[in-house]
């Protein structure tokens, strides 16, 4: 069921929130056990909301779930670190959790995540696997792991993720749910554990491109906790979201085409592309010549901020403090040895590395010149496009396990994801049909629709038009 | 530059990390491919126009004084306290 059916429910007498989080809580569980995408969820605390929640507003009684890297006042927020590990409560409200509250919604549960939202497939959480309802031998995706797959069982009605290199629309496509990440400053990031802090955008992960609409419109809008927030307003998503794609010109860039797709994938993607066709849109042909550069430089952006933010995380304040240090230094040494997980003290040291005296112009500077190509492959595109239509990741869900030892080989699966977060621009990821893949049938795949800054409401539209077809 | 120099070992101390001997022989390996693929930026032709792209903060709020956390609320995660405040070993060496 929707948000927005749940809404209509709750007003029309037929059920209650009170009613709907115990019975989400039942279906939490019936399921999750096997799935794993909650870390936690307070059934009291829920309850306690419900009994007061204000149906008249626009998300009264909803509960959402929460990635456990953002801050909810009184529930842990691991970010799924043993750093953190019941060592932290979170003292205050996200910007974000203010504004759903603020909203009626009610924050229902803490949704695994790949440790600090570094990884694609939640198996970096310290604490459990996420398995993909869809195959339960397959990753959902990460970073927002938990999130996609707990929309996709039927055990959250939506939930928040954020998003640094596709850490929404990657899981979002492998579960077969709807996720959007906004465009950069358009939702606060006051409350959100940082990773880097120049491509994090907090956005929501939904079964409809409605309810995706309904909780940006919630969370969007200038906060003053954030000065990377744009100061514009906030447009209504819902008005023109029924338009349909008459006249509205998608570009296809062959970049996203190119070798290493999934027959299917491609397959799928072409026939949806093709449906909207049918249904009035312009196909345009477009370049972004640098889409081929995207991974490399955001494994020197992302791994450099990264390691100047979880610089904080020392035993000092909060979270992990070694016993016994010999002195100081000694112990954030052990503290952070003992805290962090392999792909987190992969990326400080690669981070580390990048930014260290005489390679700093080589690899970051460098870095930051080849993003501005990449934006400026963007900007061009937009002047002769609406949206850009691609698949949002090369292949269906993997295995879970067959990349450990290779973590290059996870990365260069975020080749049509990463770009978005580069420029600053919105992504979305919306159901585009399932295909079989390594020896698995009806794997679900994602069709990703970008769109220039602030261009949400348009993307909106042309993901409502996608998501009312099926596929021939 | 070749990124066959990286010593894991030396920037992971940098990093403030005590790695294990096991964990410095996988991630050297493991980085040394990262950066292989990452020196593919050496190779681009850049442009004369081009800059480092645009990351300036919007912005920035009055500075005047607001509400913060109260003590209490910083305090409830410390992992050590004492006299309301968070107690650290000692951080000056004996002369």
């Amino acid at each position: 069921m929707s948000l927005v059916t749940l809404r209509r429910r709750y007003l029309d007498g037929e059920t209650t929130p009170s009613e709907a989080i115990a019975k989400l809580a039942e279906e939490i569980a019936s399921r999750d056990p096997r799935t794993g995408a909650y870390l936690s969820h307070d059934l009291d605390l829920a309850l306690k909301s419900a009994a007061g929640a204000d149906l008249s507003k626009p998300l009264g009684g909803l509960p959402i779930g929460i990635k456990d890297n953002i801050n909810t006042l009184a529930q842990p927020c691991s970010c799924g670190s043993n750093f953190l590990a019941k060592k932290y409560t979170s003292p205050y409200d996200a910007t974000v959790i203010r504004k759903l509250k603020e909203a009626g919604a009610i924050p229902f549960g803490r949704m695994n995540m790949d440790e600090f939202a570094m990884g694609s497939a939640t198996e970096n959480s310290a604490f459990q696997l996420t398995r993909n309802p869809h195959d339960h031998d397959r990753i959902p995706g990460g970073s927002s792991g938990g999130s996609a797959a707990a929309v996709a069982d039927g055990t959250a009605f939506a939930a928040l993720g954020s998003d640094t290199g596709g850490s929404i629309r990657q899981p979002a496509s492998h579960c077969g749910v709807v996720g959007l990440k906004p465009t950069y400053g358009r939702v606060s990031r006051f409350g959100l554990v940082a990773f880097a802090s120049s491509l994090d955008q907090i956005g929501p992960l939904t079964r409809t491109v409605d309810d995706a609409a309904l909780i940006l419109q919630a969370i969007a809008g200038h906060d003053p906790q954030d000065s990377t927030t744009l100061d514009a307003p906030v447009p209504d998503y819902s008005a023109q979201i029924d338009l349909g794609v008459k006249g509205v010109r998608i570009g296809i860039a062959q970049e996203y085409f190119g070798e290493g797709i999934h027959p299917g994938v491609r397959e799928n993607v072409e026939s949806r592309i093709r449906q909207l066709e049918g249904l009035g849109a312009v196909i345009v042909p477009i370049s972004l010549p640098h889409t081929e550069h995207a991974v490399a430089t955001y494994y020197v952006i992302a791994p450099a901020e990264a390691s100047s933010n979880l610089s904080r995380f020392d035993g000092i304040r909060y979270g992990n403090r070694a016993p016994n240090p010999a002195d100081i230094i000694d112990l954030y040494h052990q503290s952070r040895e003992l805290g962090f997980g392999p792909e987190v003290k992969r990326r400080i040291i690669l981070g580390t590395y990048v930014l260290s005296s005489g390679y700093y112009d080589a690899y970051y500077t460098r870095a930051q010149k080849v993003r501005a190509l990449i934006t400026r492959d963007f900007k061009h595109a937009f002047e002769a496009v609406d949206v850009i239509l691609s698949p949002v990741a090369p292949t269906p869900a993997r295995k879970i396990g067959a990349c450990t030892d290779d973590p290059l080989q996870d990365y260069l699966a975020d080749i049509f994801t990463i770009p978005a977060n580069l420029a600053g621009i919105p992504g979305m990821s919306v159901p585009c049909g399932t295909t079989s893949f390594d020896g698995a049938d009806n794997l679900p795949v994602g069709l990703q629709i970008l769109a220039p800054h602030l261009g949400e409401a348009m993307m909106l539209r042309v993901a409502k038009a996608a998501e009312g077809l099926s596929l021939p | 530059m070749s990124h066959a120099h990286i010593d894991v070992r030396y920037v992971a101390k940098l990093a403030r990390l005590d790695l294990t001997e096991a964990e410095v022989a996988v991630f050297q390996s493991q980085l040394e491919a990262i950066l292989g693929h990452v020196e593919s930026l050496f190779a681009i032709d850049l442009p004369g126009d081009i800059d480092a792209a645009d990351t300036r903060l919007g912005p920035m709020r009055d500075d005047q004084p607001h509400p913060s956390l109260p003590p209490e609320a910083v305090l409830l995660n410390a992992p050590d306290q004492a006299q309301s405040q968070i107690r650290v070993p000692k951080v000056v060496a004996d002369a």
